[in-house]
């Protein structure tokens, strides 16, 4: 249980076939509930820190793009209905970290986003989380729809 | 975890954010430095010495709480910030908006 009472959140991991750089995968699905964001993301560090040889991103990078892609999933994929439900994968080896987002919501067009750097922009209070996860990240992939999001880590 | 507020004898408000800031604690935060406002103070310092994370929510309510300070006649400093978070702030250009020291000494200093 959490400190509020609350079921805490679960994780299933398994191993993944020998062959590739991604030796074990955790799935979890979170209520959409902006609290919980914070107890997800420590779910998905506590079992990839042993592994992923990179602290300084596991402790700054992975953190920030994780959180800022389930806020995101909750809040646009989700419309703050917390019956939905949000799926996070991650898969980890000791060099490469992929996180997956999934949201059941219809999904955006990630290529619209104005940039939030524009001196218009940028007193605006929102509109700055893919733009840190596009720079926190090695490499980000959306499917086709748009509701869900592939964040990859690589070791330096 | 969390945010302990002090006041400095030149009557400045500092608030450390121990942790994070982010979407799930950025009301709490915002309602201290608002709660302060409201009671007359207009100086503040942000201190970031003891923080691990800011997530784009975090940024936001900053960006939103130094709009009104600045419209009730105060100051919002920030201090403290590791590679990291400035790495943010300069990402964002948010480095243009706000004043931003090494230390909450410096930031308090400069008032």
């Amino acid at each position: 249980m959490t400190a509020n009472g609350r079921p805490a959140l679960t994780a299933a991991v398994a191993p993944l076939p020998p062959g590739s750089p991604l030796e074990q995968e955790l799935r979890l699905t979170l209520p959409s509930e902006i609290s919980r964001i914070e107890e997800a993301v420590e779910l998905v560090v506590q079992h990839v820190e042993p592994r992923f040889s990179a602290g300084h991103a596991i402790r700054f990078n992975l953190r920030v793009a994780l959180t800022e892609a389930i806020c995101n999933a909750i809040l646009y994929g989700s419309g703050g209905d917390p019956a939905k439900r949000v799926a996070v994968r991650v898969a980890w080896g000791a060099t490469v970290v992929e996180m997956e987002v999934a949201d059941e919501g219809g999904g955006f067009d990630p290529g619209t986003l104005p940039d939030p750097t524009t001196p218009e922009r940028r007193r605006r209070v929102d509109g700055r989380g893919i733009f840190l996860i596009r720079h926190l990240v090695d490499e980000v992939r959306f499917n086709e729809k748009g509701n869900a999001v592939c964040m990859v880590l690589r070791r330096d | 975890m969390g945010f302990a507020t002090r006041k400095d004898p030149k009557g400045v408000v500092v608030i450390e954010v121990d942790g994070q800031l982010i979407v799930g604690n950025r009301q709490e935060f915002k309602q201290r430095l608002l709660d302060a406002l409201e009671g007359g103070e207009r100086k503040f310092v942000v201190d970031f010495a003891r923080t691990g994370y800011i997530d784009s929510s975090g940024l936001g309510v900053l960006v939103s709480l130094s709009k009104k300070i600045r419209d009730e006649g105060g100051d919002l400093r920030l201090a403290g910030l590791n590679d990291d978070l400035k790495t943010l702030f300069e990402l964002t250009k948010l480095d243009t908006l706000f004043a931003i020291s090494d230390t909450s000494a410096e930031a308090l200093a400069a008032f």
